[in-house]
């Protein structure tokens, strides 16, 4: 592999990792959501019982 | 939907920029990180532009939904910058032999750009949830917006520079090769970059809405407690 082969790879391969950690950090978000809205869930469940 | 579509155009774009454009005479197999960063540094501008948007439609209306759709448009501009600010460097290592040139008004004014939205979260996380706050970052997001002419603009009023202009009065200065898989890559990113936004603007609505149930939640045992007060 050339050194122009090299940088062109680097750049989109650093386009290519950030939409990748982007998807992490959105999966990573819609968990922690889901686990907020089932601990609240839960609480209204509970006054809702008494 | 629209993140099928962003898939297939950046794949389709990405398949093009390798493997049908042509090279080019003069830089080579590096000038096919054109397509990747031009695509990236106009959907950065696109993004300010569109918080920018959102923001003017906030102070024009005075509805709360605009602030948080500027404030993802910055977010994503903010991201997509970082990306034309890295890939910029690579081509420029690989092109002019230097990671970064002090000299070159175009790159400044973008860092500049760059530098003015990440302030944004500052001045943003600095004041209260409220109107001052939506207001404040609204102007804020306005005032940005004027930095974007001045940066696409400072290629064509720089004298001394290297770096490369390939859109002109008289067209693209490429083959209509280069010029079709530069459209793909574009709306590929422009794809992306609106798919991202959807998913980002959901996300941070489903994060306001579960607070403000947090809170209801929280407030509910005090309001009975001072109900069951002022009735007995």
């Amino acid at each position: 592999m050339s050194t122009g082969e090299k940088y062109v790879a680097a750049a989109y391969l650093v386009v290519f990792a950030a939409v990748l950690l982007y998807l992490v950090i959105i999966s990573l978000k819609v968990t922690r959501l889901e686990r907020d809205l089932a601990e609240l869930t839960e609480l209204a469940r509970r006054r809702s019982d008494g | 939907m629209l993140s099928c579509a962003a898939a297939a155009l950046v794949l389709l774009g990405l398949g093009l920029a390798l493997l049908w454009a042509p090279e080019d005479a003069d830089q080579g197999i590096s000038q096919k990180i054109f397509y990747v960063h031009v695509p990236v540094a106009l959907t950065a501008y696109a993004c300010f532009g569109w918080a920018a948007w959102k923001a003017l439609r906030l102070l024009w209306t005075g509805d709360e939904r605009y602030d948080l759709e500027s404030y993802t448009g910055v977010h994503l501009g903010t991201i997509f910058g970082v990306l034309t600010l890295v890939t910029g460097s690579i081509w420029a290592k690989v092109s002019w032999g230097v990671w970064w040139s002090w000299s070159e008004r175009q790159l400044v004014l973008f860092l500049i750009l760059f530098l003015f939205y990440s302030a944004y979260f500052m001045l943003r996380y600095s004041l209260d949830p409220g109107p001052r706050r939506q207001r404040s970052s609204a102007v804020y997001a306005l005032f940005g917006v004027v930095l974007i002419p001045i940066s696409f603009l400072a290629i064509r009023l720089a004298e001394d520079l290297i770096h490369p202009v390939v859109f002109t009065r008289d067209g693209p200065q490429m083959s209509d090769s280069m010029f079709a898989t530069f459209c793909v890559c574009f709306a590929g990113m422009l794809t992306l970059a609106g798919s991202l936004y959807r998913v980002e603007l959901t996300g941070k609505r489903i994060d306001e809405r579960v607070r403000e149930l947090r809170e209801l939640l929280d407030a509910e045992p005090v309001r009975q407690h001072v109900l069951t007060e002022v009735r007995s």
